[in-house]
């Protein structure tokens, strides 16, 4: 796969569209659809995560199958956070996205050292240990997961009105891909993929393949970890199912479905996944039945097949 | 307290010949295919069903069983023919994708068929109280699923050691491309093998039916499971999964029986049999953890 | 599963100082799927047969009840719970099966100041020091029947005893119920993990104990399987099983069958109870649904009596909170139990009965009214209350 770059009308697209959603949770007001201020807040939240899977998997080349760890870790700090005082999301945030990086930093240096189907699997156990230890101590609630006794505060700015919790989602978000618009032109950004598209190549031009690897593996656990921490603030429950190897398996989708390997694949993805639930299931119970043979598709009928947008398959 | 040893170890044993059943399928399609199948454990769950409405319809278990076990190869040589012979040559992140998607179909079909509530499966009759050996006691019904188990290793054992096609299955494993080379039909060893799978998924689900619940969903866990015990014992190997799976087994029973009584001296009741459980299953991924590392190619390499 | 009981919109109540409603709108959130879906289908078939009796309708408006299935998971019922507040905006919420799921969504309903009317979780949490004035249990606290196991396990004078329960607020309240009358030794108290459904493990643990008697609470498939192993590990020849009628009722009935017999349980209803209101709801039901309703299908059939009661009460201006929750408090309903009042902390206060499990004059295997274990019994909780 060639080198991202963002196509000319891109830019102001993505103007006009956060001016947009800067008007939503007004307009929604207006219409008398309160509810689904939180709908849209949580279609940022799974687009940051999907977009920290992304920078893994799209731009990074790692195929790994436990990122659902570093989100759900995020949530269950920020939950911890409010449980010991710590109400200040200005404070939890950092700390939700420290811990969520030392996990991706203990996962990655040790399985980024195996290939392939190996990295696959690896990642996968990993992240259920994880899952296993935060389900099994009493502290952290057990199979029921961590309460949030209410929303964070941002610095001074409450977050218990659905509205401010939606901008401070958005913020994030916004900050979060123009960080990663800026890396995938920047140094670090090409060299990622040039490693993801030929390894033994870059290697041999004397390239630290690994510690690239590694930091690309660790910044992407981090903004999973912001997008956990956003998660607990808005359904109020650090959950185990965040830490489950399916909840890897739909975010995996929703950077499938959007592009792997484009800078906004994360966040169509999500969009276009939490959407097509929202609205399907108003017609039908058993749209996954839909969702499925859709995923099917893609992979058989996708007109360069997914590996041409993945690149060589190196692990 | 002997009574207990041999209970218990009898219980790990079942559970492991079960897990096998799965995992024997699904490291033969991983070996050989080099396909990465997430939908197994839903194969699983429509055996079970399948094997539970024929059980129903039929009033009898084994006549459900057959019928189910059957019913399931028949959906597996459909599936083959249709969807993983497309995603053999793909990458892994397609067939993660795919498989993702059969799991959504089949959990949503099954519960338009039966409905979300889990379907009844009763052993037979015969075998719903418990046998006494030597003065010790066991459920009989448990005691028929380890000998299945023991048959299904036996049976499979003579298959790929003793015979041409198990031959062919392990040169596949071994070395794809040589295989198709030497002229081994291999289109037809893969349906075949993927069949197979498919049958001893609906025995592991129609056998575990009467003891667990026949539900929607009851596919994911088990799944996970399943590859552990094949990377613990090496993709593409039968042996490296029969060992895998009672290591596997064993250690799980281990824990839920053991380590809780063990916590118990340090924490309360119900923070003991929180944890118990957790510690093992943390146990067994990091032995996967380990194996990955330091031996990826499993305690029983079938690659060359 | 959003299954919409609409019924003709009239506009019925005439302006009055509170905005009338012209519907009552229910939330029913409950576990339809998984091992615990029996349950909250016979709570969800209780209720809808008693909108049915009454015409489609709450306290003469027209009744909309929306379901949705909750999968056993906190995470899921609370963002049910959530739309059905803000979106659907009802008027009434209930159907919660499990505790730690009640605990869960508790206090999004509170703050949202709508009434949840419990037709079957009783956590001693709500009953006690978080008792909160829009939460009602029209079917007891949890420890209740547990309590009436215990007293009766002491009175039979068992001496070594084993308790299993899942490990979650139910489980351990049941475990602090029972304990409470039974006052002999508890061999050990076996935890096991909500949902589970192989006891192998536990049951050799068990065995190597040799207890007279297990208590056990293990509610729907839970039970089902657990039954059915006891047996088949060759445990019930030792050992004496004792539940509350959660363990024993007709869903755990019909799947083990002839083993059960002889298996002594508590209740606070029986099918058998002799009452107009419940020999017509017995009966409708079978003709409904084609099968006996367990004691979930009573407490769901009685959730709705309780709100048409109330909404009635208040001629439909559900908008009133303080009228409503008065409305709630006097129980202008009959109920297929019997009479009980509510008390102070909104949980029910009345008789415990004892079944056993036997053949009726038909040979059909089902539960037999036994005797009264206790009488105007009020929960243990109520006096850390601090309710107005």
């Amino acid at each position: 796969m060639a080198f991202y770059r963002p196509a000319r009308y891109q830019k102001p697209f993505v103007i006009l569209l956060l001016l947009a959603l800067l008007v939503l949770p007004p307009a929604l007001y207006a219409w008398g659809q309160a509810f689904y201020i939180g709908f849209a807040t949580r279609i940022l939240i799974f687009a940051l995560a999907a977009s920290s899977l992304n920078l893994v998997l799209g731009f990074g080349g790692m195929f790994s199958l436990g990122h659902a760890a570093f989100f759900g870790a995020g949530a269950y700090v920020a939950a911890l956070c409010m449980d010991n005082g710590i109400s200040d999301a200005l404070l939890a945030f950092p700390l939700a996205m420290t811990v969520a990086g030392l996990l991706a930093l203990v996962v990655g240096a040790i399985s980024l050292r195996t290939r392939g189907v190996y990295f696959i699997m690896i990642t996968l156990a990993f992240a259920q240990m994880t899952y296993y230890l935060f389900v099994s101590a009493r502290v952290l609630g057990g199979d029921d997961g961590l309460p949030l006794a209410g929303r964070m505060t941002l610095g001074g700015l409450s977050l218990t009105s659905d509205g401010a919790l939606f901008y401070s989602a958005l913020g994030c978000l916004a900050l979060v891909m123009t960080f990663l618009g800026r890396l995938a032109d920047a140094r670090f950004g090409r060299t990622i993929q040039a490693i993801r598209d030929n390894e033994a190549r870059m290697e041999a031009l004397g390239y630290p393949v690994f510690r690239y690897r590694l930091v690309c593996f660790v910044l992407g656990g981090a903004l999973a970890g912001l997008a956990g921490a956003l998660l607990a603030n808005l359904t109020g429950l650090a959950s185990p199912n965040l830490l489950q190897w399916t909840q890897s398996g739909t975010l995996l989708v929703m950077v499938i479905i959007g592009g792997v390997g484009y800078l906004y694949g994360g966040v169509i993805g999500a969009l276009v996944l939490l959407c097509l639930e929202e609205v399907l299931v108003g017609f039908t119970l058993h749209w996954h039945i839909g969702l499925g043979l859709m995923l099917i598709a893609i992979v058989l009928f996708a007109p360069r097949g997914v590996a041409a947008l993945f690149g060589k398959s190196n692990g | 307290m002997t009574q207990l040893v041999f209970e218990q170890a009898l219980n790990g044993l079942q559970f492991g010949l079960m897990l096998f059943l799965l995992a024997a399928g699904l490291t033969l399609v991983f070996g050989i295919m080099d396909c990465i199948n997430l939908a197994h454990g839903s194969l699983y769950m429509v055996g079970a069903y399948f094997v539970a409405a024929a059980a129903q319809a039929a009033d009898s278990f084994w006549i459900g069983l057959g019928a189910g076990v059957a019913g399931a190869a028949v959906l597996g040589l459909v599936l083959e023919l249709s969807l993983f012979r497309q995603l053999y040559r793909r990458d892994h992140l397609s067939q993660v994708l795919a498989t993702f998607g059969l799991i959504l179909i089949a959990n949503e079909a099954v519960r338009m068929i039966w409905g979300a509530q889990p379907l009844l499966l009763n052993p037979p009759d015969a075998l719903s109280g418990p046998v006494e050996i030597g003065g010790f006691f066991y459920p009989a019904y448990r005691l028929v699923i380890i000998a299945f188990g023991v048959a299904v290793a036996g049976l499979l054992y003579l298959l790929v050691a003793r015979s041409r096609v198990g031959m062919w299955v392990r040169a596949g494993a071994a070395n794809r491309e040589m295989t198709e080379a030497l002229g081994v039909n291999v289109q037809g060893l893969f349906t075949a093998v993927f069949v197979f799978g498919a049958a001893l998924c609906a025995l592991a689900g129609g056998l575990l039916g009467p003891l667990l619940a026949v539900q929607v969903g009851m596919g994911e866990s088990v799944l996970i499971l399943a590859f552990v015990v094949i990377i613990i014992g090496g993709i593409g190997s039968i042996r490296g999964a029969l060992v895998g799976s009672l290591i596997v087994g064993t250690v799980d029973t281990l824990g839920r029986a053991l380590l809780p009584t063990l916590l118990r001296a340090a924490l309360p009741a119900d923070a003991a049999a929180t944890l118990g459980p957790a510690l093992a299953s943390i146990l067994i991924y990091l032995l996967m953890a380990a194996i990955l590392f330091f031996r990826p190619q499993g305690l029983f390499p079938a690659r060359a | 599963m959003p299954l919409r009981l609409t019924a003709l919109a009239a506009a019925l109540m005439l302006a009055g100082s509170v905005h009338a409603a012209d519907r009552i709108k229910v939330g029913f959130v409950s576990t339809l799927s998984g091992p615990g879906a029996g349950l909250g289908v016979d709570i969800r078939d209780g209720f809808n047969l008693a909108i049915k009796q009454l015409d489609g309708k709450l306290g003469g408006l027209p009744a909309e009840v929306i379901v949705a299935d909750d999968q056993q998971n906190p995470d899921m019922a609370k963002q049910t719970a959530d739309k059905f507040l803000k979106k659907d905006k009802v008027d009434f919420m209930t159907g919660i099966v499990f505790s730690n799921i009640m605990l869960a969504v508790g206090p999004t309903v509170f703050e949202n100041q709508t009434f949840y009317i419990s037709a079957n979780a009783g956590p001693s949490q709500y009953a006690g020091e978080q008792c909160n004035p829009f939460f009602f249990n029209v079917a007891w606290q949890n420890d209740n029947l547990h309590e009436a196991v215990g007293k009766y396990v002491q009175d039979k004078g068992f001496k070594n005893v084993v308790i299993v329960t899942p490990n979650y607020p139910g489980g351990k309240d049941a475990v602090s119920g029972f304990k409470r009358y039974y006052k002999g030794k508890v061999a050990e108290e076996v935890y096991t993990k909500l949902g589970q459904l192989d006891y192998a493990a536990e049951l050799a643990q068990i065995r190597a104990m040799k207890p007279d008697a297990l208590f056990f609470f293990l509610p729907g498939g839970m039970g089902i399987n657990f039954v059915k192993q006891f047996v088949a590990a060759g445990l019930s020849r030792d050992t004496q099983l004792f539940a509350p009628g959660f363990s024993a009722d007709e869903d755990v009935i019909k799947a083990v069958g002839a083993p059960m017999m002889g298996m002594f349980n508590s209740s606070h209803w029986a099918h058998d109870m002799d009452n107009p209101e419940n020999k017509r709801f017995v009966a409708d039901f079978q003709k409904e649904y084609g099968r006996m309703p367990s004691l979930y299908a009573s407490q769901g059939y009685d959730a709705a009596l309780m709100i048409d009661g109330a909404v009635r009460d208040v001629k439909g201006k559900v908008d009133d909170k303080g009228a409503l929750q008065k409305a709630l408090e006097a129980k202008h309903f009959k109920s297929v139990r019997g009479d009980f009042r509510f008390n102070s902390n909104h949980y029910p206060v009345q008789n415990y009965y004892l079944r056993v499990v036997g053949k009726d004059a038909g040979g059909r295997i089902t539960n037999r009214m036994m005797g009264t274990i206790f009488t105007n019994h009020a929960d243990a909780y109520v006096s850390a209350c601090r309710m107005k």
